[in-house]
């Protein structure tokens, strides 16, 4: 048996499909997958996801150490509430993890990281501030009155993504007073905090919404008032389609440990700038970056009959040139896509190997959906 | 609780197979195996006259999950395919038993039907794999 969220007896009650995800019993689905993708691209659904892992980081030195930590750089971050996505990588330039962090004002920082890899993810957290701190002391005079740099998990923490045209309006009335009217106020890719509340205007679904983390113990309430309100529920299966129509990796297999964010689409991520800030990873990116060979991360639609689905290789006049890394049926679209890594310039028709026979696809550039809208052309 | 039509055969596969009286059977994918794998988005139709054995697999479905092999329950010769699945796989999730139906077999040897599970030993599969 996996851990379980506080919603775990609402899943059941609610007759959701429970399967194991990242040490998680998770829903995939309560009866139909397709309804709840459609109720998100067309009105609202909630998914919990309290199996991610909200990470804080505080101190004076809370800043200079995800300058060192991530591969985005935080300084982007000129306001308190700005979120950034980022990838923490290893030192050959792998990736440990992709996360959302937040600016939370006053040298607090907040991390949001995958459920599977969390408890690798604090384990490196940890040892790099060590060597952080290590570093720190031989220049800097300590501080006796306030540790430097603190980094504590929210297990006490849920968390819930209300996503869909209708999100924003169904949640606001939800929360609590303080936070309605700035909460509809933020912009994208902003948050908001009031006491053990953070409302984010962010999402993993290519719709607007919100993001929210609260306390553990009121989280079966505001869950049964969305519901009451008409939001559907939603489970990881309608999370993965969303997602891979909206182009948004997912780790694990659009990038890993062995593959880096240059071949995974997400060099947009990765801050070069300015030249002297040294983030782990950096050297090995910037050797790959001048050796010239990077694969391409490119987005597939299938023109022929069958489905997309990862480790399917990817084929030019007959020959193997890459695989995809994540693939389905996209429910808006009615055509499967997929995210494939490949030879550079492969130009912009291939095919795919589906249970040995070439079936032919299209080269198109992610995201495949917006806000509820094709993105791409379709023949 | 899962239907199992008591008229129906049904094999381990979770396939059901109904003897159409004429020496031809009508097979699809029972109630259970519909719910197991979720909403179905493509079908692959094995082609009309492809001669297929018992337990050969002749056809795929997939669904928004993954894709599943469908055995043939019996030795024959395709002689019909339900070509409404092509544009609306979700029929099976919707009617397994009826308008769902996948394929038919003309029998190169109608005593196999016997080898084929009835409903009350189907239910009892169901109930051990729990």
């Amino acid at each position: 048996m996996g851990s379980r969220t506080p919603l775990f007896s609402e899943h059941e009650r609610l007759g959701a499909r429970i399967v194991p995800f990242g040490g998680w019993d998770m829903p995939l689905h309560y009866g139909s997958q397709l309804d709840e993708h459609h109720a998100v691209r067309q009105q609202a659904g909630v998914f919990d996801v309290s199996h991610m892992r909200p990470v804080d980081i505080q101190g004076a030195d809370a800043r200079a150490y995800l300058q060192r930590l991530l591969a985005n750089d935080v300084a982007k971050l000129q306001q308190p509430g700005k979120a950034l996505y980022s990838c923490m990588l290893n030192a050959e330039g792998g990736v440990i993890d992709d996360l959302i962090c937040y600016d939370l004002g006053s040298n607090r920082y907040r991390a949001v990281v995958n459920a599977a890899t969390a408890d690798k993810d604090l384990a490196w957290m940890r040892a790099r501030a060590e060597d952080f701190r290590a570093s720190e002391t031989e220049h800097a005079s300590p501080n006796p009155s306030a540790p430097a740099l603190e980094i504590h998990a929210r297990d006490d923490l849920a968390m819930l993504a209300v996503q869909g045209p209708e999100a924003r309006a169904k949640v606001a009335p939800l929360l609590p007073e303080a936070l309605r009217e700035p909460a509809l106020a933020l912009k994208p890719f902003f948050a908001v905090e009031h006491g053990d509340w953070l409302v984010g205007r962010t999402g993993y679904t290519g719709e607007d919404g919100f993001e929210i983390m609260l306390p553990a113990t009121q989280v079966v309430d505001l869950w049964q008032a969305l519901l009451a309100a008409g939001v559907a529920p939603c489970g990881l299966g309608a999370r993965d389609t969303l997602r891979l129509e909206a182009g948004m990796n997912l780790y694990g297999q659009d990038m890993t440990e062995e593959v880096g964010p240059l071949e995974s689409g997400l060099e947009w991520t990765v801050a070069f700038e300015p030249r002297e800030r040294d983030f782990i990873g950096r050297s090995a990116l910037e050797a790959q970056r001048a050796s010239g060979d990077l694969r391409d991360f490119i987005g597939l639609l299938l023109t022929g009959r069958g489905v997309l689905r990862s480790h399917q290789p990817v084929l030019v006049n007959g020959q193997p040139v890459g695989e995809v890394t994540s693939g389905g049926f996209s429910p808006t679209l009615q055509r499967s896509i997929a995210l494939a890594r490949v030879q550079a310039g492969i130009g912009e028709q291939c095919a795919v190997e589906i249970r040995g026979k070439a079936v032919p696809a299209q080269v198109v550039k992610p995201p495949f959906v917006r806000h509820g809208k094709a993105r791409i052309t379709m023949e | 609780m899962s239907n199992i039509p008591s008229e129906l055969k049904y094999t381990e596969s979770h396939e059901w197979v109904k003897d159409n009286g004429d020496g031809t059977v009508t097979v699809g994918i029972t109630d259970h195996a519909q719910d197991a794998l979720g909403d179905l988005v493509f079908v692959e139709l094995p082609e009309i006259g492809k001669q297929v054995a018992a337990k050969d697999a002749c056809a795929v479905v997939e669904s928004v999950k993954a894709a599943s092999d469908i055995y043939s329950p019996l030795s024959g010769e395709v002689v019909g395919a339900n070509d409404v699945l092509d544009g609306a796989p979700e029929t099976i999730n919707d009617d397994a038993y009826g308008e769902g139906w996948i394929f038919q077999l003309k029998l190169s040897d109608p005593s196999q039907l016997d080898d084929l599970m009835d409903a009350g030993g189907y239910e009892q599969l169901l109930a051990d794999e729990g």
